[in-house]
């Protein structure tokens, strides 16, 4: 399947494009995000940058300082879900091009990508050095106050690795494939457990 | 035992067990890769993995940025060492920590502040168990996300017709995967515990996750138990990451503890792909005699 190109931030149109199943390569300026940050944004916090199209990155980076610069020691995805409670107010008021982490998000978070043009980017888990190589720069660190992994990072990446997974027409991999195994599931609990050691 | 050679052990199992994939994991994954669909979303997704997990060890990198919640065991003699192998494993992650080798993952739940050196109250999770016999120490470096996964099951259990036997456990574990879908970083391992209480459970569930992948349960009827539900996952079409596929998971290790006549729990460890852990035997001095 092709790769698509694109850059953060991402123009409305070309987040328009992106449908659930395309694999992207991301470069340009990304943040990081995680439950800290979440949190304090959907509180009415004021971002330190302005987050209009760039991709919010659930991620909590290891980050050393050598030679007076930044340095990313492992930077992969962390589980979006926990963030569910507050994505939809985030798209809403700070208007990101794209919301990037693992597993997938739920309902709320989808129907806001729909209303305010964003879309779901799946990054491999546990990935942190494959993916730490496609960052470039440290810009710089915001909101520090809530320790390193919590930090909102600025990065400069090139190439990152993405699949869309929930796109801005409603379509949501992870829920078709939920539904799917649940599907596979059932037939499993038809069959029990024979077990033929039991003497 | 002499502290300068126990301090350097620890240390280096520690350093290990963050940067290393384990032999059996790596073999694991190269075997998932073929049976994955070459140009198939899974395909890529174990690719990445791979070649990650092969960066970590060369440059001797975390392979996650989650360097996870550390647990040892040490297994030996009640004597004297076992409180300088105490120290050396909490010396050795705070230098790890502020090497930027570990996470600052230790959170004060009352202050909500970060203790920055992965040390506080039963952090790290340090068991000594005694034995006769030279001294081992298992380290695991276990990640959050798998962590959240992890879960446990009363039964009889209505929701998913679950009774007091090994159909019943199926039927627990099975759930447990689906439940957990991609977000424990698929494909995983699991540890389960049959018995024990609330507690027990869970650490024997987590101990499991010791056994190597391709090691053979000593009890008939857990040994075909793991292979049926490791057979079986592998059919929900989970995947790797949970982005479809034929590998969900890894491997199932059960394991059992006694249980209250009144109580029958199931406790499913969920471990990432990224399952860290290796365990080591110390000489007398304190040095590594072997990585086990």
């Amino acid at each position: 399947m092709d790769l698509k190109q694109i850059t953060s931030p991402l123009r409305p149109d070309v987040i328009k494009s992106l449908c659930a199943g395309d694999r992207v390569s991301i470069s340009g300026r990304i943040v990081t995000g995680r439950d800290q940050v979440h949190k304090y944004l959907a509180a009415g916090g004021e971002p330190p940058i302005n987050l209009e199209g760039l991709v919010i990155y659930h991620c909590g980076p290891i980050v050393i300082r050598e030679n007076s610069l930044w340095k990313i020691v492992a930077a992969g995805p962390t589980t979006s879900m926990r963030e569910e409670p507050f994505e939809a107010d985030i798209i809403s008021h700070f208007k990101p091009g794209a919301i990037m982490g693992k597993g997938g998000m739920g309902e709320k978070t989808l129907k806001a990508i729909c209303a305010y043009g964003c879309v779901y980017l799946h990054a491999t888990g546990g990935a942190a050095q494959y993916l730490a190589e496609r960052i470039v720069q440290v810009e710089g660190v915001y909101l520090t106050e809530f320790g390193q992994p919590e930090a909102m990072w600025v990065l400069t990446v090139h190439n990152l690795p993405a699949l869309v997974t929930m796109d801005s027409h409603g379509r949501s991999l992870h829920a078709s494939i939920e539904d799917e195994s649940s599907k596979r599931l059932k037939v499993l609990y038809e069959h029990p457990f024979k077990n033929d050691n039991q003497t | 035992m002499d502290n300068r050679r126990v301090q350097k052990s620890m240390y280096e199992l520690i350093h290990r067990t963050c940067t290393m994939l384990p032999q059996d994991i790596t073999s694991a994954l190269e075997k998932a890769l073929t049976q994955e669909n070459n140009g198939s979303i899974a395909h890529e997704t174990l690719g990445i993995i791979m070649q990650s997990a092969s960066l970590s060890c060369n440059k001797r990198l975390p392979i996650c940025q989650d360097t996870g919640a550390l647990l040892a065991i040490i297994e030996g003699r009640p004597d004297k060492s076992v409180f300088l192998i105490e120290k050396a494993i909490i010396d050795a992650t705070r230098a790890l920590t502020k090497e930027g080798m570990l996470r600052q993952n230790c959170v004060d739940p009352l202050s909500e502040k970060n203790t920055l050196d992965n040390t506080g109250a039963f952090v790290p999770q340090i068991h000594f168990e005694p034995k006769d016999g030279p001294t081992r120490i298992g380290i695991m470096l276990k990640g959050g996300g798998s962590e959240n996964m992890s879960t446990q099951y009363s039964l009889p259990l209505q929701r998913i017709q679950a009774l007091r036997d090994m159909e019943g456990v199926r039927r627990c574990i099975l759930d447990a995967v689906f439940q957990a879908q991609g977000k424990g970083c698929a494909p995983g391992i699991l540890g389960v515990c049959i018995g024990g209480d609330r507690a027990s459970g869970y650490l024997v569930a987590k101990k499991q996750l010791f056994r190597k992948l391709q090691d053979m349960n000593p009890s008939p009827v857990l040994a075909s138990l793991e292979q049926t539900i490791l057979q079986e996952a592998n059919t929900l079409g989970i995947g790797p990451m949970g982005l479809g596929g034929n590998t969900t998971l890894l491997g199932v290790k059960i394991g059992t503890a006694g249980r209250h006549p009144a109580s029958y729990f199931v406790t499913v460890s969920y471990s990432c792909w990224a399952t860290r852990r290796f365990m080591v035997e110390l000489t007398k001095g304190g040095d590594i005699r072997e990585w086990i």
